[in-house]
């Protein structure tokens, strides 16, 4: 059914692909993807800022820090999110702005969650040129750190799970896991290998204040988490 | 002259000491009420997956059984550390110590006990 969809679809990719191209190379030249920014994303997205330093600037922060998108986000990825944005974090940037108590537990108060802005595939594939040569933190990642390799997709998940705790912040499926932090079962598109083991290190190291607590992982844990969130990713969840 | 700069000085001197030391309830509300929840009764926006739910923290018997170097420990090096549920997350990577002694007597207020 999928891989049907996809056939049909091959040809505006092809062309828009096309476009890309063509307009990459303007982009560059002109600085297009920096004009776009400052007037669509800058106000959310704000690259000058540093990573909230106290609660009540992290309860205030309006999006993601894409200062160090360039080491960050795998570019495939920034250049489709762009154009079809979908929610990735289920209680929004700070999930203490958005929860109420419901009649079992506390729900999320999906009302003032922000349906992102959303760019043509022209204006999309300008800005990502912008914004991969952002890299702020560049210092935190070293390259090549991840190597690639397998783990038992059920391995995978006692570890994500039982044995170290991270389900209950993030969901491995969709509507399975926790709704604190962003969902786990994109991560590895969206994120680099090497961004994803200096991350899961030392999440303070990148946010200060950030809510994922530092857990002690061991050197081989972190690289069969990657190999996990690389498995999780390449499944179909419809 | 002299003064104006000691002046000057103190003033960059206060919000350096305001940021190092959050309060309780505002580490509470960013860091404990995704599992423990608004009331703090354990019923967070992260339980409905969780194969051990988080402790009632308004349960006045349960939360009594513990000392406060045992709530201190649970709080600082996680559930493992007392074997309790892996769950329940360390947070030495950020809060201070002194926080988390602020957290122990939030908690004696939350239960009343
Ligand atoms: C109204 C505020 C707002 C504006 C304007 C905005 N964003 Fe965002 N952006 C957000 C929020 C909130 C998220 C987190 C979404 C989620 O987790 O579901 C986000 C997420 C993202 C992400 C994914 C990052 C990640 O780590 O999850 C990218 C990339 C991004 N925005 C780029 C842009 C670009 C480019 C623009 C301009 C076209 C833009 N944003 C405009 C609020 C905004
Ligand atoms: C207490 C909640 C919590 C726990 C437990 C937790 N995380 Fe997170 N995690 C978050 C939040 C929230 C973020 C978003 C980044 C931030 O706020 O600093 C995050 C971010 C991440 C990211 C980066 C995603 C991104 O978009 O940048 C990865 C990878 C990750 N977590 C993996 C893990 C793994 C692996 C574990 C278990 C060892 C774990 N997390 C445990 C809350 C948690
Ligand atoms: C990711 C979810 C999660 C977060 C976040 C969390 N806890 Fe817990 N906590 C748990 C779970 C689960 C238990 C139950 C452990 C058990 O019974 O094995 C627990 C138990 C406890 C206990 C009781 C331990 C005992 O048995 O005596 C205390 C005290 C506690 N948490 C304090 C806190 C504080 C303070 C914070 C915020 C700094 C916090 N917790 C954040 C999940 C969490």
């Amino acid at each position: 059914m999928a891989k049907h969809n996809d056939r049909k679809k091959i040809s505006y990719p092809g062309l828009a692909l096309f476009l890309v191209i063509s307009a990459i190379n303007t982009a560059t030249a002109d600085g297009t993807g920096k004009v776009v920014f400052e007037a669509q994303c800058q106000s959310c997205h704000d690259l000058t800022e540093k990573a909230p330093e106290t609660l009540k600037q992290l309860w205030e922060r309006k999006g993601p820090d894409l200062s160090s998108a360039g080491i960050k986000y795998k570019s495939a990825w920034l250049n489709e999110w762009l154009q079809n944005p979908t929610r990735i974090r289920p209680a929004g940037m700070f999930y203490g702005n958005h929860i109420k108590t419901g009649k079992k537990t506390d729900v999320v108060d999906p009302s003032g969650l922000v349906n992102h802005p959303r760019l043509s595939s022209e204006q999309a594939s300008q800005v990502v040129e912008m914004l991969m040569t952002l890299k702020r933190n560049e210092n935190l990642v070293t390259s090549g750190e991840y190597r690639p390799g397998s783990i038992p997709m059920m391995l995978g998940e006692m570890m994500f799970d039982k044995f170290k705790g991270c389900l209950a912040c993030h969901q491995i499926e969709p509507g399975y896991g926790g709704l604190s932090g962003p969902e786990m079962y994109t991560a590895a598109n969206r994120l680099q290998e090497d961004y994803l083991i200096s991350f899961m290190r030392n999440p303070q190291s990148w946010e200060p204040k950030s809510i994922m607590p530092n857990k002690n992982l061991k050197e081989t844990d972190l690289q069969k988490l990657v190999h996990y969130l690389r498995a999780l990713s390449k499944e179909k969840f419809q | 002259m002299n003064r104006s700069i000691m002046f000057c000085a103190a003033l960059l001197l206060i919000p350096a000491a305001a940021a190092n030391a959050e309060t309780a309830a505002d580490n509470y509300r960013t860091y404990c009420v995704q599992c423990h929840g608004l009331k703090g009764d354990g019923k967070g926006i992260n339980v409905a997956d969780m194969s051990t739910q988080p402790r009632d923290h308004t349960d006045a018997k349960e939360m009594s059984a513990r000392t406060d170097q045992e709530l201190f420990k649970v709080i600082k090096e996680g559930g493992q550390s007392i074997n309790k549920s892996v769950l329940m997350p360390p947070w030495s990577s950020i809060l201070t110590d002194e926080e988390i002694q602020d957290l122990v007597k939030h908690l004696h207020k939350l239960c009343k006990c």
